[in-house]
């Protein structure tokens, strides 16, 4: 067989097409030139194999990157060129890191010989990119190419995914080598599924079969190893009640009896208390977050805490464990229900539902079903979540929006939620819900934000237009950077410093890129104009003018113990 | 270091450029000095073994071992207490010729020491000095009271385990087997 000799840039493409890749989000720039070049024609005709989406901000690219990888399960892919244009993804890198978001960031870099030279739209981008990804190399050599990328598509998607970043020196696309596939499955300083002790699954079993008073807590790990059916058989065979972290509200339906709501400073108000009371702490797949664990030092003390998770970094990092069971949770999982007594744990589950009542009454129905005043974010999340019937993605920007949409959007699917959790990354949700509608096409994807979040990626309304994106996006107007206000009004003397924010008319701004636009002032029209906004073809922007000055209840305010909750707040 | 221990780290990675930077980055994150650091090649092909000293208690620098070992290229991350290994530290003393011609106490206190000369001219001599960190520290001083010292330096850390096992080639022969049988 004769040798085929391609460039760096065409072995790119084929290695790409090798791990699966169909879809490209990604910015050209002087450096990823080459690339771009050949990508043109794989882009179009006969050769077709991607779909490029042109972002208009790489910071978009990465964060596309991040919602296409989160509802589809397989790896975003990102390219941009060197620079500032690699610079620019970081925020995405950092925080598809803080989030286990499986990514692959390709920047162009200047050539080998040009490297150290403060050369134009240079910038060491392995160095900078290291602490915040979970690999980064340069690929120097065109010849490298090919294994190179599939290491990188490999760390990035096994184990406890993570993004991976790729620095491409001009030289290794331009340069020829032989094309010689690689398909890499083994790394040997690298073990992304550790092999479980049977020691701990036994003594995990035991802790629980003598649990009176067992609680769940179920994390994004349960999505990430596709063990959401393996959950459920755990759960159900030991009664467990289950409460969920923000990342992982659809790894169990929203009406599973065994559902006892969302975690954290704005999470449900029974399992919160019900931390601080449960005899045994099942932690599945979560990382014991600060917005879960409010003060560390009284968190779940008297309970005895068995640990599941894939990285063995995370154990005894915040809360210390009795039981650590360091593996796969598709695999723990029913490990451990094997070994589980078929349990009825009645009167616990039952001493939730007091708590719970509390909740609907103080804060739930004033939030979704209010009577009069303004028009509240609660309402607006719970009326989209009516209609899209539990079905729809969500994606979520960062702030009151955010916990409003978390709490009050209703999950029957798996993968539904995309949110920027650990690193809370302002501006995330239009591009991350450009990412999810290419990684669920035939879903529908309702993006919730702010009018500080939504202007912050306000140009990507530019990449919806050209491809018709369907995305709903749901603006919730406060004329404020509400979350921050809501701090300053608790913990700041109501000194409103710079959250005060002038908006644009955003009708005009709909209008100029064509996308179907409707404002909702009052309450009447709410419901007709999500039934319109569903029943419309493409995107669409709903603008809902709500009330100014709202706050998100409940709140475990910082540096309290979880069960000092507050259902309501006087400011 | 009211509290803390000066615990020793033996890293092993691959040997990639950039590895030295994520280990140290483990450390700078939580702002915690590194207080010796040796990088060499190790007995094994391919494998570099970096030697880390640092002031810590045994909660932080399990979390810190453990966020280096999870790093990709690294293949193995551990910590121990001196009484878990063998140690050796070396320092170099730079003495000035006339001093020690002038005063035939050094020589004797560098032979009372067992350290060695290891280079003499008409200007400085050379005594090297293996051991632990207080026996060169302590050597420094006592040169250092003759008033003859021109230049001091003392190396980072090396060290072997004590332990019966060769746990990093143990682990590397699993992996290969692993490899092998596609696990």
């Amino acid at each position: 067989m004769s040798k085929e000799i391609i460039t760096g840039a065409e072995a790119l493409m084929r290695a790409l097409k090798n791990e699966g890749v169909t879809t490209i989000f990604g910015y050209p720039g002087g450096a990823i030139m080459p690339v771009f070049d050949v990508l043109y024609d794989y882009t179009r005709g006969e050769r077709k194999v991607f779909e490029h989406i042109l972002v208009r901000h790489e910071q978009s690219a990465a964060h596309a990157a991040e919602g296409y990888a989160r509802v589809s399960g397989e790896v975003g892919v990102c390219l941009v060129t060197s620079g500032p244009g690699a610079t620019n993804t970081l925020t995405g890198v950092a925080d598809a890191m803080m989030d286990s978001t499986p990514i692959v960031v390709i920047a162009g870099q200047v050539g080998v010989g040009a490297l150290g030279t403060d050369a134009f739209q240079e910038v060491d981008l392995v160095g900078v990119a290291q602490p915040i990804s979970k690999w980064s190399y340069q690929i120097r050599r065109p010849e490298d190419v090919a294994w190179a990328v599939s290491k990188a598509f490999y760390i990035a998607r096994s184990g406890r995914p993570g993004p991976v970043v790729l620095d491409f020196p001009k030289n290794a696309q331009t340069g020829t080598t032989e094309w010689v596939p690689s398909r890499v499955g083994f790394v040997r300083s690298y073990v992304p599924y550790p092999v479980p002790s049977s020691d701990a699954i036994v003594r995990a079993a035991e802790l629980i079969n003598n649990a009176e008073k067992p609680l769940a807590l179920i994390g994004q790990g349960v999505e990430l190893g596709n063990a959401q059916d393996e959950l459920l058989e755990f759960i159900e065979r030991g009664d467990i009640p289950a409460a969920r972290t923000l990342l992982g509200l659809s790894a169990l339906p929203s009406g599973h009896p065994l559902n006892v709501g969302m975690l954290g400073m704005h999470g449900n108000y029974a399992p919160n208390v019900k931390e601080q009371e449960c005899d045994v702490l099942i932690a599945v797949g979560m990382r014991f977050s600060d917005r879960v664990t409010g003060l560390t030092s009284t968190y779940a003390r008297q309970a005895k805490v068995i640990h599941l998770d894939i990285d063995n970094a995370e154990i005894d990092k915040i809360v210390k464990t009795d039981v650590a069971v360091i593996g796969d949770c598709k695999v723990t999982l029913p490990a451990i229900t094997r070994l589980l007594d078929k349990k009825r744990h009645t009167q616990w589950i039952e001493s939730f539902r007091p708590l719970q009542a509390m909740e609907e009454e103080k804060v739930v129905r004033p939030a979704i079903y209010p009577e009069d005043g303004p028009l509240l974010m609660g309402e607006v999340v719970n009326a989209v979540s009516e209609v899209t019937g539990g079905n729809a993605v969500l994606v979520t920007d960062v702030g009151q929006n955010q916990m409003f949409s978390a709490r009050y959007f209703k999950y029957n699917k798996k993968r539904s939620i995309v949110t920027s959790g650990g690193l809370g990354t302002m501006g995330f949700g239009i591009p991350a819900a450009v990412g999810a509608c290419f990684g669920a096409p035939g879903r529908m994807v309702c993006m919730f934000s702010g009018d500080g979040g939504f202007q912050m990626s306000i140009q990507e309304l530019g990449t919806i237009m050209e491809h018709r994106i369907p995305v709903k996006m749901i603006m919730m107007n406060n004329n404020y950077l509400g979350n921050v206000r809501q701090w300053q009004d608790m913990f700041f003397c109501g000194r409103k410093s710079f959250t005060r924010m002038a908006n644009p008319c955003y009708a005009h701004i709909a209008q100029a890129y064509g996308i179907p636009y409707c404002a909702v002032t009052d309450r009447k029209d709410l419901h007709a104009a999500v039934a319109d906004m569903i029943a419309t073809d493409g995107p669409y922007i709903l603008e809902c003018a709500v009330r100014e000055e709202d706050n998100v209840l409940p709140m475990t305010p910082p540096g309290s113990s979880v069960d000092g909750m507050l259902l309501e707040i006087k400011i | 270091m009211e509290g803390k221990t000066l615990y020793t780290l033996l890293v092993y990675s691959e040997n990639i450029a950039g590895v030295l930077n994520q280990i140290t980055a483990v450390f700078t994150r939580r702002q915690v000095n590194i207080e010796s650091l040796n990088v060499s090649a190790s007995s094994i092909d391919g494998i570099h073994k970096y030697t880390i000293t640092a002031w810590s208690d045994e909660d932080q620098i399990t979390k810190i071992t453990r966020q280096i070992e999870k790093k990709i290229d690294v293949v193995m991350a551990k910590f121990y207490r001196d009484e878990d290994l063998y140690i050796r530290e070396t320092g170099l003393y730079k003495l000035s010729t006339p001093d020690v011609m002038a005063n035939p106490e050094i020589s004797r206190t560098v032979r009372r020491h067992d350290a060695f000369i290891t280079e003499v001219n008409p200007t400085y001599v050379i005594v090297m000095k293996s051991g632990r960190t207080e026996e060169i520290m302590s050597l420094y001083h006592v040169l250092d009271d003759f008033g003859c010292i021109l230049q001091y330096t003392r190396s980072g850390r090396i060290a072997v385990t004590r332990s019966p096992q060769e746990e990093v080639s143990m682990f590397l022969c699993e992996r290969e087997s692993g490899e092998q049988t596609g696990v």
